[in-house]
Parts: C-alpha cells; sequence; structure tokens
C-alpha cells in the first residue's frame, strides 16, 4: 500500500496510457472485455487519485521524480538544477485530480451506451483514455514542457473525438476548428517555454519560481502563456470556437471537454500564482483576469438565451460560468501583495472561484449529457422540435431539474453555496463585480426555465409517443454526477474545509511549490 | 552591434517565419493554407527553441568521436524533437479532417464550407 501511494502519481498517469493501446488488440477479441477493461482501469485510477487525496491532506506535497533512486531526490548528489522529469502533486493538483477521475469515470459509463451504435468502438475507447492520460498530466506535472505535452496529447485526442461521427459535416468542423485552435494555442505556449528556458536555463516550474526575476522577458513570457491558455480555455473574446466544437462532439465527450478546459484554467492560476507568485505586478494581472472573467461571464450568458440548440446553449452557459471562477481567483490575484486584505475577502474569493469549479464540473457534464441522452432518443438537438419529452424520460427529467437548480444557484443546491462565497468576497473589493454576477445568474435560471419548458413540458408529441427512457450505463453516469451533486449540497462546509481551502492555499504559498523542488537535496 | 547580428540571425528569422505565419492564419480562407501557417508556425517556434541550445564554443552533445572541451546540455534539442513529433500528429489530423470537410461541403473555402454561425 505504501509503494502504491509512493507511485501513484505516475501510475494515474501511465494506467489510463497502457490501457488506451491495450484497448484495440482486447477489443478484436472481445467487445465485453474491452468495456471491462475501460471501467476497470478507470475506476482504479479513481481509488488511486483518493489515496493520493488522502497521503496528501496528511503529508503534504507529493513529488514524484523520475528514475531517481528514490522519488523524492529531485536535486541528487547536491545539484543546483532539477534535470530529471518531475511530477508535483499538491491540494490543488489533486482537487482537480479529483474532478477529472469522477468525470472521466461518469463519462466511460455513459458512452458504452451512447456510442453503443457506431462504428470503430475501439479506436473511440482508445482516444477516451488518452484524452484521460493528457488531463492528468497537465494537473499532475511540475515541468512547463511537460505542461504542453500533455496539453497537446489532450487536444489531439480531444479533436479527434469531437469529429469522431464523421457521418455529420458539423462534427468534422468542430474538430477541425478545435485543433485548429490547440496548435496555435500549443505554440504560443511554447514560445513562452522558451523564453524561460533562455534565461534560467531550465524548465521546472518550482526551480523558475525560484529563480523568477520578472524582467521584460519574463512579462512577454506571461502575456504570451496567459493567450494561449485564454484561447484553450475559451474565455471571451476568445470563444468563437468553444461552442462550435462542443456543440457536435458526442455529449460524454462534451463533459470531458469541459474538464480539460478546466485544466487549461488551472494552468493559469499555476502559473500565476506557483510560477510567478509575489514577483507578478498582481494588482495589474488579477485585474486583466477579473475584466476576461466578467466579460465572459456577460457575453456568455447573453448569447446563451438566443440559441435554439440544446448543447450550444449549454456550451454558452459553461463559458459564462467560467467567467465566475476567473473572478473569484482574479481577485484573489489582485490583492496578493497586500496581506491584510487577502485575509479579510482574497482568500475567500479564490475559495469561491475553486470551489465554482468542483460544482461547475458537476452540473455542466450533468446537463451535457442530459442533452446528450435527448439527442439519443429523439435525434435532434433543436429545442423547437422537442416537446412533452417529460412524460416518458422521468428520470432524465430529474438530473435535468438538478443540473438546472444547481447552475442558477438556487439554495439549497451547490451552485449556490459556492456563488454566494464568490458574490460575498467580491462585493468587498468592488461592489459593480457582485451586481454583475448575480444578474447573470438570473439570467441563467431565466433562460434555463426556457429550456426546460420547450423539451420537457407540454403535451405528449405524436412523434415522441413511443420514446423510452435512456439505458441503463447512461442512467449510471449520470447518477454519479447528481450523487456528487447532492453530496456536495448538503456537506458544502466540510467540502469547503476538507478540499476547496486546501487548495486555496496550496495556491498562495509559493514558498511551500518551490520547497518541494528545491528543499529536495538530501542524497 | 554589427558583431551581435550573425549570433542573432537565427532568432531573427524565428520571428520572421511567426510573423509569416500568423498573416497567413489571420487573411487566408484556404484551409490548406491554413494549415500550412501552422507548419510555419511550428518551423518558427522549432528554430527559436534549437537556437536556444547554441553555445559559442560548446560540443554538440553526440558521444561519438567527441572533441575536447565542453558539451551542451541536449535539453533544447530533446524538446524540439518532441514537438516536432508533435506537430506531425496534429497536421496529419488537420488533413485528415480536411479530406472529411471537402467531401461533405465541396469547398475549401471557410466562409464557404462553415455551417456554424452565432
Amino acid at each position: 500500500m505504501a509503494a502504491l501511494i509512493t507511485h501513484s502519481p505516475i501510475l494515474i498517469i501511465a494506467i489510463p496510457l497502457l490501457a488506451a493501446f491495450l484497448t484495440l488488440p482486447i477489443g478484436m477479441a472481445s467487445k465485453k472485455a474491452r468495456n471491462a477493461l475501460l471501467i476497470v482501469s478507470l475506476a482504479f485510477v479513481t481509488f488511486l487519485v483518493i489515496i493520493l487525496a488522502r497521503d496528501i491532506s496528511i503529508n503534504g506535497i507529493h513529488i514524484y521524480t523520475l528514475g531517481a533512486t528514490s522519488p523524492e531526490l529531485t536535486l541528487p548528489g547536491g545539484a543546483m538544477v532539477p534535470i530529471r522529469i518531475i511530477l508535483e502533486v499538491d491540494a490543488m493538483s489533486i482537487f482537480m485530480g479529483i474532478i477529472w477521475a469522477t468525470v472521466s469515470l461518469a463519462a466511460a459509463i455513459f458512452s458504452l451506451s451512447h456510442m453503443a451504435s457506431e462504428t470503430g468502438q475501439n479506436r473511440f475507447y482508445t482516444l477516451l483514455l488518452l484524452m484521460v492520460t493528457g488531463g492528468f498530466g497537465m494537473m499532475f506535472t511540475g515541468d512547463l514542457f511537460n505542461l504542453f505535452v500533455f496539453l497537446e496529447i489532450a487536444s489531439i485526442s480531444g479533436a479527434a473525438l469531437i469529429a469522431f461521427r464523421t457521418r455529420f459535416a458539423d462534427a468534422v468542423e468542430g474538430g477541425f476548428k478545435y485543433i485548429v485552435i490547440s496548435a496555435v494555442a500549443g505554440l504560443i505556449f511554447l514560445f513562452g517555454v522558451g523564453l524561460l528556458y533562455a534565461q534560467y536555463n531550465s524548465l521546472n516550474i518550482g526551480f523558475l519560481a525560484n529563480a523568477m526575476q520578472y524582467s521584460t522577458l519574463d512579462i512577454i513570457a506571461l502575456t504570451l502563456f496567459l493567450v494561449a491558455l485564454t484561447i484553450k480555455t475559451g474565455m471571451v473574446p476568445l470563444h468563437m470556437w468553444y461552442p462550435d466544437s462542443y456543440t457536435v462532439a458526442p455529449a460524454n465527450i462534451t463533459a470531458m471537454l469541459v474538464i480539460t478546459s478546466h485544466a487549461c484554467m488551472y494552468a493559469v492560476f499555476r502559473i500565476c500564482f506557483s510560477l510567478y507568485g509575489i514577483t507578478l505586478d498582481a494588482t495589474t494581472v488579477g485585474w486583466i483576469i477579473v475584466i476576461i472573467g466578467l466579460l465572459t461571464m456577460f457575453v456568455g450568458v447573453t448569447m446563451a438565451v438566443f440559441q435554439t440548440d440544446v448543447m450550444r446553449f449549454m456550451s454558452y452557459h459553461a463559458i459564462s460560468q467560467m467567467g465566475y471562477m476567473w473572478m473569484g481567483v482574479g481577485v484573489g490575484l489582485a490583492v496578493l501583495g497586500n496581506p491584510e486584505a487577502l485575509a479579510t475577502y482574497g482568500r475567500d474569493a479564490i475559495s469561491g472561484g475553486i470551489f465554482h469549479i468542483l460544482n461547475h464540473a458537476m452540473y455542466k457534464p450533468l446537463l451535457f449529457m442530459t442533452a446528450g441522452a435527448l439527442f439519443h432518443r429523439t435525434g435532434t438537438r433543436d429545442l423547437n422540435k422537442m416537446g412533452g419529452l417529460g412524460h416518458n424520460m422521468k428520470f432524465t427529467l430529474i438530473l435535468y431539474i438538478i443540473g438546472t437548480l444547481s447552475i442558477a444557484g438556487i439554495p439549497p443546491l451547490n451552485g449556490f453555496a459556492s456563488k454566494f462565497l464568490i458574490y460575498e468576497s467580491v462585493y468587498q473589493f468592488n461592489p459593480v463585480l457582485a451586481v454583475v454576477a448575480m444578474l447573470v445568474s438570473i439570467i441563467t435560471l431565466a433562460s434555463f426555465t426556457k429550456a426546460f419548458q420547450s423539451a420537457f413540458t407540454g403535451p405528449q408529441l405524436p412523434e415522441y409517443k413511443d420514446v423510452k427512457e435512456v439505458p441503463k450505463p447512461m442512467l449510471i453516469g449520470m447518477g454519479i454526477l447528481a450523487a456528487g451533486i447532492i453530496f456536495t449540497s448538503i456537506f458544502p462546509g466540510l467540502i469547503v474545509e476538507r478540499i476547496v481551502n486546501p487548495a486555496t492555499d496550496a495556491l498562495i504559498n509559493q514558498a511551500a511549490y518551490v520547497n518541494g523542488i528545491m528543499g529536495g537535496g538530501m542524497p | 552591434m554589427m558583431e551581435y547580428i550573425p549570433l542573432n540571425f537565427p532568432f531573427l528569422a524565428a520571428a520572421l517565419l511567426v510573423g509569416i505565419s500568423f498573416y497567413i492564419l489571420i487573411f487566408k480562407r484556404n484551409l490548406i493554407k491554413l494549415i500550412m501557417g501552422i507548419a510555419i508556425l511550428a518551423s518558427g517556434v522549432n528554430l527559436f527553441l534549437v537556437a536556444l541550445g547554441y553555445r559559442a564554443g560548446g560540443n554538440a552533445p553526440i558521444y561519438t568521436d567527441v572533441p575536447e572541451g565542453p558539451m551542451v546540455l541536449p535539453v533544447p534539442q530533446a524538446l524540439t524533437l518532441t514537438s516536432i513529433v508533435i506537430n506531425v500528429a496534429v497536421l496529419a489530423l488537420m488533413l485528415t479532417m480536411v479530406i472529411l470537410i471537402y467531401r461533405h461541403t465541396g469547398s475549401l473555402d471557410s466562409e464557404k464550407s462553415r455551417k456554424m454561425k452565432g
């Protein structure tokens, strides 16, 4: 067990990678064995994430140096520069890891039925597992270049999955937009990595943070990172590709893409807090992030109101919700240099933003999956053509209501808990921000009620008389996420205290992150 | 001033390539040209990375028949190789999708072949 915990960071990345390439030979022999392999490997990874999370909450940051005699040995033989590939898992990384493990497991179970009629399923699951690998790699790595590599793994497999149903012209178009955007963003990011390497001769985030001067080149590199990751996260004004790609992907893939988008957001926070940290001109960068968040929130929700395509409608809401997280964390970043303000509201603002990541990562995939369930049974994504589906799809209806109430921030559901934390703390920073955030929340509720009314209520339509409830695996996949929402709604205090606040402190405490790498010189 | 120009030449070339690629990405509508733009951007970034690995007086880190003297750290070369491999995959995937787009819409013009708006 101890050995399993020690090696769990690399196992969490390696097991999906290995399973990805076993899927094809096993799938050719037996479909059932392949499905079992998929579910067992993802369930085992989830188990590893949970025991690693427990270990981190007790022992602090978990370092894993690849190829070293002992995993904690980051600086072998008293070297000054960490030369090996290092995974650094702190409370923030494992927080993202828990989300990614849960959502990918739910999405995989959902896809067992949702994709059952498609051809080439072996390749579908290979790509899905590769995407899981890429996501975990982005969250766990302590090295900027590896961040780029895993970003590209997630992007390439994600694009192929979006375009997986190649018989639809729009699916291929969405996939093409995604890969073009990802390639450009990835190369801009790589250019920034090169700039930092040119000055400090290292790629390790902890080492770079220790040596950081915040010179002109560093500012250029920061700008490149922010531009690249803003594109990849899908923030306004670089969000044009986002609804196009997310609408056409299979619903379970859209659910996972939401989390890869969060992983890019995590990379932004990691770079701002852990890489640049106190050397950063915190007020300027913080305000930039707050303003991007504010714009995203508002533009996303106003665009969503007009949509008639159910997936597109939800994609715009996903954009809008990400604005909350940027606003919360941006406010925290803006007061990073001011310990008093940080203690009174800055830390709460970051906690609110991070807690909203967790909540959004549960209700948004759930809503996308219910949209997928509607598409699975009716064959259309057009809300105007649907109607009266609540008569036959009762479980989907209930799950949709849970997701809707949560996204609109209705008490006592979890969306309320995180949004309230954001309103409360952001109000002390600047009241206008909190007012806009509340306004956006109201429009969100209004538009979701409209969508609910057009899809589920009303008399039974003749063409959907024989529509059945979706198959069990799809309900189980959605049920996992709904259970997570309900659990978080009942125990918001517990979640904030045990999972969210440690993640916030891990972001703020740059010294601990640096010490994880630079303190490991004991032979 | 003049003696720095030969040393900085690779960086100027990289900047030029990146500039050309952004011109293509913004102003060209043909999807194949778009992909070429990304390929040029990738070349620019790779040239930048590999130019970082040059140190005056250092030897290339190849162990057969190495001359006397210090060797450069091969990290930028390793980064460039990885980046090239990734870009091959990305370009292949993009070209595959362009073939499919052409089959569906009969056009490579990004304005004519797009279906989704708003």
